[in-house]
C-alpha cells in the first residue's frame, strides 16, 4: 500500500514536470493559435546552450546567457519563419513548426556536439522522508518550480494588457492586425516565454536525465497530457499533467508486469484517447463551434 | 506551341476523360516507363537498383498512401511509419511461415494494415484537427509496443524477423535486378489504381472532407465510410510498401526500420512534393532520398570527409529548413512546380 502511494507520488512529481513542458505549448498555441511540434526541440537547444555556457561561465550567468540566446532565437523565429506565413491554414504553421524542429535539433547537435552531457545545478536528489513515505527533493523543488510558472502565466494571460492582446492573435491573426495589435511583437513575445519556459524544462529534465538527443522526446511525452487537458488551457496543462504522470506509473507498475512491461510510452496515449472520444477538445480545451 | 490542346479532338468519352489528355504527355510517361522497366536494369548499376531506386520507389509508394490520408481526406496523421511496420511483420510471416506465395503475401500484408489502419481511423471520427494529429502518435507507439512484445509475431527477443529466399512462381528472386522488376510492377500498378481512386467518385469525396467536413455531411457524403476508407486505403499501401521494403531492401523486418522519424520523413516528402497529388508523391520521394547521398557527395567534392555525426546534423538542417523554404515559397510543393511550368509551356511562346 505504501509502495503504491509511493509510486504515486513519484508520478504525481513527475507529472507536473511533464506539464511544464506542455506549458511551452499551450503557451504558444493560446497566443498564436499555433501548434509548436518544435517545443522538445527547443527544450534540448535550450539545455544544450546552458551546458555550453557552463564551461565558461558561471551558474547564474550561464543561465542569464542561455536565457538571452533563447530571446534572441525567439525573435529569429518570428521574423524567418512565421511572418511569412501569416494568416495561412493552421496545419501549414504546424509543418512548418516541424521543420523547425529539425533545423533547432540538427544546429544545437551540431555546435555543441552529440554526446550526452551530465548537468549539475545544485539541487539534490537524495529523498527524504515524509510520514514514512520516500519523496525525491528534485522531483519536490521541479514541482514547486512548474506551479510558480503556471500561477504566474495564468496571471500573465488573464490579467495584463499584453496576455489579453495575445489571446486576441490566438483567435484570428487577421482581425487582431487590424484592431491594431503588432503581430510581430506580440509574437515574438510568445515564443519569448516559450523558450524562457523551455529552458527551465530543459534545466529540469536535464539535471534529471542528462542533455542528450532524447530529450526532445520527452515533448511526445508531454503530448498526451496536452491533449488530454486541451490545447489551449494552462490549468488543464497542470491537471492532465498530474492524471497523466500518476497514471502511467501506477500502469508501470501494476499492470506491466502481466503484459511484458514498457507500457508507459503509450498508456498516455491510450488514457488521452479514451478521453478525447468523450470530450473531443480535451477535459478544459476551449471547444471550436464549427460553422459552414 | 508544341505542347499544347488545342486541335486535339476527342472523338469518344474514353478519351475524353483520359489521364494525360495532351500527347506529348503521354509520350512522356510512355518513354519514362520503358526507361524504367527495360531500360534501367542494363544502365543502371546494381548498387544504383538496389539502394537508390528501391527505395525510392518504396517511399514513394508508402508517401502516396499518406497523401491519400492527409492530402487528399486531409486527416493529419503521423504515424504512418506503423502501418508499413504491420504490414512488413504480416508479409514475412505469411511468406516464411505459412508459406503463403510471396505476391499474396504482400497483399496479404497490405489488407492487414489496411485493417489495423481503420481501427486507428477511429478516433477520427470525433475528434479533429491537431488533437487527431497527436492521436494518430498513439499508433506509432501501440504498434511498436505490440510488434515487439506480441511473441507471436515477433518470435524471439529482438523484435526481428528475417526474410527467407523469395520466389515468384518458382523464379527465384535473387539479384538486385529481380527486387527492382517486383517493386517496380507493385508500384505502377498501384500507382494507377490510385490515381483513378482519386480521380473518381472516393477522391471527390474526400477532398471535399477535407475542405469542409461539415458541408460535406450536409450533401450527404458519409464521414463515417469515407473517413474510415481513407485510413484503410493509405494503410494499404503503406502496408504493401513495408512489406516489399522488408523484403528486397531491408531483407529483414525490424521495428527500428519504421520509427517516428521515418513517419516524420513521409511526411516531408508530401509536404515537399506536393499534398494532395499523386506525382508529388514520388517527387518528394525521391528528394528525401536522394538528399543524404547528395549532401554526401556535395561534401565530399568540396574535400571534406565530414564525420558522420556532423553530417547526420546536416542532413536534418537541410531537411528542417527544406520543409520550412516550401512551405513559404510554394506550399503546394514540387507538383505545384511543376504543373505551372506545364502551363507556362502550353502557353509558350506567349505570355498568357
Amino acid at each position: 500500500m505504501i509502495f503504491a502511494i509511493e509510486v504515486a507520488i513519484g508520478g504525481l512529481l513527475v507529472g507536473v514536470m511533464y506539464s511544464l513542458v506542455a506549458l511551452g505549448f499551450v503557451l504558444i498555441y493560446k497566443s498564436s493559435g499555433v501548434f509548436n511540434f518544435a517545443q522538445g526541440d527547443m527544450t534540448l537547444f535550450a539545455a544544450l546552450a546552458l551546458v555550453g555556457f557552463l564551461t565558461i561561465f558561471p551558474l547564474w550567468l550561464a543561465i542569464l546567457a542561455a536565457l538571452v540566446l533563447m530571446i534572441a532565437l525567439a525573435i529569429a523565429i518570428e521574423a524567418i519563419v512565421l511572418r511569412p506565413l501569416v494568416a495561412r491554414p493552421p496545419l501549414a504553421l504546424f509543418m512548418a513548426t516541424i521543420g523547425l524542429g529539425f533545423l533547432l535539433q540538427g544546429i544545437g547537435q551540431g555546435i555543441w556536439g552529440t554526446d550526452p552531457k551530465g548537468l549539475n545545478i545544485g539541487i539534490s536528489d537524495i529523498p527524504f522522508e515524509v510520514k514514512g513515505l520516500m519523496v525525491s527533493q528534485f522531483d519536490l523543488v521541479g514541482a514547486a518550480l512548474s506551479g510558480a510558472l503556471v500561477f504566474g502565466l495564468v496571471w500573465f494571460f488573464q490579467k495584463s494588457r499584453t496576455g489579453r492582446a495575445l489571446r486576441a492573435v490566438s483567435d484570428d491573426h487577421e482581425a487582431a492586425l487590424s484592431v491594431g495589435i503588432a503581430l510581430n511583437k506580440a509574437w515574438a513575445i510568445t515564443w519569448a516565454i516559450s523558450g524562457v519556459v523551455a529552458l527551465v524544462a530543459g534545466i529540469m529534465w536535464g539535471s534529471r536525465l542528462g542533455v542528450q538527443f532524447s530529450l526532445s522526446l520527452i515533448a511526445l511525452k508531454a503530448l498526451p497530457v496536452l491533449i488530454l487537458g486541451g490545447i489551449d488551457s494552462i490549468p488543464g496543462a497542470i491537471i492532465a499533467g498530474l492524471v497523466v504522470g500518476a497514471s502511467e506509473n501506477l500502469a508501470e507498475v501494476f499492470v506491466g508486469p502481466y503484459v511484458g512491461g514498457g507500457i508507459q510510452t503509450f498508456f498516455p496515449y491510450l488514457l488521452a484517447l479514451l478521453v478525447l472520444w468523450f470530450k473531443p477538445y480535451g477535459m478544459f480545451g476551449r471547444e471550436i463551434i464549427e460553422r459552414v | 506551341m508544341i505542347y499544347r490542346e488545342c486541335g486535339m479532338f476527342k472523338a469518344t468519352y474514353g478519351a475524353d476523360m483520359a489521364i494525360f489528355p495532351i500527347p506529348l504527355d503521354r509520350w512522356g510517361i510512355i518513354f519514362i516507363l520503358i526507361v524504367a522497366f527495360i531500360g534501367m536494369p542494363f544502365l543502371a548499376s546494381d548498387y544504383w537498383l538496389s539502394s537508390i531506386l528501391i527505395p525510392f520507389l518504396v517511399f514513394s509508394l508508402a508517401a502516396l498512401g499518406l497523401n491519400f490520408l492527409t492530402g487528399y481526406a486531409g486527416q493529419l496523421s503521423l504515424g504512418h511509419a506503423a502501418f508499413m511496420a504491420v504490414g512488413a511483420y504480416t508479409s514475412l510471416i505469411l511468406y516464411g511461415r505459412y508459406d503463403v506465395p510471396l505476391l499474396l503475401s504482400l497483399l496479404g500484408g497490405g489488407l492487414v494494415a489496411a485493417a489495423v489502419g481503420a481501427v486507428f481511423g477511429i478516433p477520427s471520427l470525433r475528434i479533429k484537427g491537431f488533437y487527431l494529429a497527436v492521436s494518430s502518435l498513439a499508433a506509432q507507439f501501440i504498434i511498436e509496443w505490440v510488434l515487439t512484445h506480441w511473441k507471436w509475431v515477433s518470435g524471439g527477443v529482438f523484435g526481428t524477423v528475417d526474410t527467407p529466399p523469395m520466389e515468384v512462381f518458382g523464379w527465384p528472386i535473387d539479384t538486385a535486378a529481380k527486387k527492382y522488376y517486383l517493386v517496380l510492377c507493385f508500384v505502377v500498378l498501384l500507382t494507377i489504381f490510385g490515381k483513378n481512386l482519386v480521380r473518381g467518385q472516393l477522391g471527390r469525396a474526400w477532398m471535399a472532407i477535407r475542405d469542409m467536413d461539415v458541408a460535406a455531411e450536409i450533401i450527404g457524403i458519409s464521414l463515417f465510410r469515407h473517413k474510415l476508407l481513407a485510413f484503410a486505403v493509405s494503410s494499404f499501401y503503406a502496408g504493401v510498401a513495408g512489406g516489399l521494403i522488408a523484403f528486397t531492401y531491408y531483407g529483414a523486418a525490424n521495428i527500428e526500420a519504421f520509427n517516428l522519424m521515418v513517419s516524420f520523413h513521409l511526411l516531408g516528402m508530401i509536404i515537399i512534393g506536393g499534398m494532395g497529388s499523386v506525382l508529388g508523391s514520388f517527387f518528394g520521394g525521391g528528394f528525401i532520398t536522394l538528399l543524404p547521398i547528395f549532401i554526401n557527395q556535395f561534401s565530399r567534392s568540396f574535400g571534406a570527409v565530414l564525420k558522420s555525426d556532423l553530417l547526420a546534423c546536416i542532413e536534418l538542417i537541410i531537411f528542417g529548413g527544406l520543409i520550412i523554404f516550401f512551405l513559404i515559397v510554394e506550399p503546394y510543393g514540387l507538383a505545384r512546380l511543376w504543373q505551372t511550368l506545364k502551363d507556362k509551356l502550353r502557353l509558350w511562346p506567349f505570355p498568357y
